[in-house]
């Protein structure tokens, strides 16, 4: 039952970290489908920064190390997006997808050259992290606290007085609803959609490595993150757009999640007999439902996905 | 004389197919530059001779008979990835953006390898339940899109998962005993192989060479010719183009949307099933990632400029490009490399727009300049 409630709350700190990201990104008026993508990116910097920690370092600096390389990586690769979308104009269905698909194939090259510059006959796409991990949980008794879970939550609160409470919060969701009535005030449009997209490809990137450091200590590049980023974003839309309701509804996925890895450790649903494929798929039929019946009235932010443009009107 | 040249030049550039095609050679090349950078990096030594390798793929080969024989090779993977593409460029006329057609694909390769190898089913059959469970996967994305407003890319990512680990329990019954991939449908059911008609004596005896290489270019055409010449392709154009203007002029727009994905998840189950009924690969009911083929079909559809005809060279090009990566000294280069240089080709597919806009720009400005010259003369 701990078990459960661990895993729970590992992944819908995930979930919180990177429906945020979508949540920032989509409220200046840009779609973030390259979420997976800033995932895998932030992933990657996070993971190699572990394997290349000493363990003997103190668990603080191993865990502010590992978030900010895991920012920067997530940040750096969010430019892209922001530049083809914003400044480009590109379609940003398009620039997310690809973006999703670099990510996959360069984490997979980077990690397979460096594992073969180490050994030439290691041609696995695997970092490994055992040791330096351990600087990420605490235990509690039989509950194994992650530093990440704080982080999410932190974020959570953050966002919510960012976005509701600041002048900037204020001013990007007016770009994402009517980014010409935002331009008329003096609202620069274009910078605060750079900064909505910056600030999902920092969360995104955090939330990346909170993914592949929960339950595993080495992480298989060529997979990516299974799709994670869209689960995120299915997350975003249940949450209505709102950080709070975000927080709520990735503890619900962040259950079905939880489910697929310790449903054997229960001995009702380990006597049901199910095949294992089943709970895997269990958070994607849930999305699909809950978007089924949330999508109709979506709250979404009106401008999203729109290139602006000065001269149109 | 010289203004005559100019004239010509102009009018060339500024049609759009010509326009188009630059545009792809651009992100081409471009593409693989920076997938020739990314080789310098790793290992400045071979970096020349292993992109060199990839453009060659099956080239490689000194006799032309097995030159031939991975040429086969090439396009037999290339016709799924041609459907797949065709499958996203359809969609993509109604506005639609099939990211599916991934877990379509994987429907398709479901249900025609479960009526090859459970049912013994003949080719034509395993066919037809390809195209229909493919089908199925797109009219799901299609009522959640018109009818529940649900955004057709993140229902179509859940169903690839949700189709991934589907396929996967259902072909657990007609796997080998000792590994995880299913049975060889020729030594179980050869009457479920796709007929070659005689093609493969053309490729040096290459049996996984099929009619499924020329059905695909013939659907290809087969769309161009419903999306430019019939009334449901102008309505799917015009439904892409702008909804409601679609729906008040009388078009169903709803009706046109869910037949749209019905066709494009039909195609890419079609797809599936061109590869998996020759032979030429088994499936692995323990693969835990949605097959990259859906995906590549995005690389390719819009590489080929979002024309079915297109298409069928860009497709071509991006599983030459994907074969050839095969070929790479696998211990000095990894094979993905490939993959990175289709996945910066899309990328840089994001800025096509742009790129006529800058050029038409440019031709105007430079009419104009000329029109100002004729006056002072």
């Amino acid at each position: 039952m701990v078990l459960l409630l661990q895993y729970t709350l590992l992944f819908a700190s995930v979930l919180i970290l990177v429906a945020l990201g979508g949540c920032f990104s989509e409220h200046s008026g840009v779609i973030n489908l390259g979420l997976e993508g800033i995932m895998v990116i932030g992933a990657l910097g996070g993971a190699l920064t572990l394997k290349y920690l000493s363990s003997d370092a103190p668990a603080f600096l191993i865990v502010l190390a590992v978030i900010i390389a895991s920012t920067i990586c997530g940040v750096l690769y969010s430019v892209l997006l922001a530049f083809a979308c914003i400044n480009l104009k590109a379609d940003q269905t398009l620039v997310g997808t690809a973006l999703n698909m670099l990510a996959a194939a360069a984490a997979t090259v980077i990690v397979k050259s460096i594992n073969m510059a180490e050994n030439p006959d290691n041609v696995s796409s695997t970092v490994q992290y055992v040791n330096t991990k351990k600087a990420l949980v605490m235990n509690i008794g039989s509950f194994q606290f992650n530093w990440f879970m704080l982080v999410a939550l932190l974020a959570l609160i953050m966002a919510y007085v960012v976005l509701y409470k600041t002048r900037f919060g204020l001013r990007l969701m007016a770009c994402g609803e009517h980014p010409q009535a935002a331009d008329s005030v003096g609202i620069n449009v274009y910078t605060m959609r750079w900064a909505g997209v910056l600030i999902s490809g920092m969360l995104g990137g955090i939330g990346g490595i909170v993914y592949i450091t929960a339950g595993v200590s080495e992480w298989k590049f060529e997979v990516g993150v299974a799709g994670f980023g869209f689960l995120a974003l299915a997350v975003m839309i249940f949450g209505q757009w709102k950080p709070l309701n975000i927080g709520l509804a990735a503890l619900l996925f962040g259950f079905f999640r939880a489910l697929s890895n310790v449903y054997s450790g229960f001995d009702f649903l380990a006597a049901l007999n199910i095949p294992g494929s089943v709970y895997n798929m269990m958070p994607y039929i849930i999305s699909l439902i809950v978007l089924a019946f949330t999508s109709s009235n979506s709250r979404a932010p009106k401008a999203e996905g729109i290139p602006y443009d000065k001269g149109s009107r | 004389m010289a203004s005559n040249k100019t004239k010509a030049k102009e009018s060339f550039l500024s049609k759009p197919a010509v326009q188009s095609i630059l545009a792809a050679l651009l992100c081409i090349v471009l593409g693989l530059l920076l997938g020739y950078i990314a080789l310098l990096i790793i290992e400045p030594k071979g970096a020349t001779e292993a992109i060199i390798t990839i453009l060659k793929n099956y080239f490689t080969y000194p006799t032309k008979a097995a030159a031939m024989k991975y040429l086969g090779n090439t396009l037999v993977k290339a016709a799924p990835l041609l459907m797949c593409a065709l499958s996203i460029q359809f969609c993509y006329q109604a506005g639609l953006f099939n990211i599916g057609a991934a877990g379509q694909y994987v429907a398709g390769a479901g249900a025609a390898l479960f009526c090859a190898l459970k049912l013994g089913l003949p080719w034509i059959i395993c066919l037809l339940a390809a195209f229909v469970a493919g089908g199925l996967f797109g009219i799901i994305v299609g009522f959640l899109k018109s009818y529940l407003n649900v955004n057709e890319v993140i229902s179509g990512i859940m169903l690839n998962w949700i189709g991934l680990y589907s396929v996967n329990m259902l072909l657990s019954g007609v796997k080998e005993t000792a590994s995880p991939y299913t049975v060889s449908v020729a030594s179980v059911n050869p009457s479920a192989i796709l007929p070659s008609l005689g093609m493969e004596k053309l490729f040096s005896n290459n049996k996984y060479v099929t009619i499924a290489i020329p059905l695909a270019i013939l659907i290809a055409i087969l769309l161009k010719v419903v999306l430019s010449k019939t009334v449901f392709g102008y309505e799917i154009k015009a439904t892409g183009m702008a909804k409601d203007a679609a729906r008040y002029s009388g078009m169903k727009e709803k009706r046109n949307v869910i037949i749209t994905l019905f066709i494009g998840g039909a195609l890419a189950g079609l797809g599936a099933a061109f590869l998996f009924l020759t032979g030429y690969e088994q499936w692995s009911v323990t693969q835990s990632s949605v097959p990259s083929m859906g995906f590549n079909g995005i690389a390719a559809s819009f590489l080929g400029g979002l024309d079915p005809i297109g298409t069928i060279f860009a497709s071509y090009f991006i599983q030459h490009i994907t074969s050839g990566g095969s070929y790479l000294d696998k211990n000095i280069y990894p094979s993905q490399i490939s993959d990175f240089i289709s996945a910066i080709i899309i990328y840089l597919c994001g800025f096509v727009l742009f790129f006529k806009l800058y050029l038409n720009g440019y031709l105007r400005k430079l009419k104009e300049k000329e029109k100002e010259e004729g006056g002072k003369k």
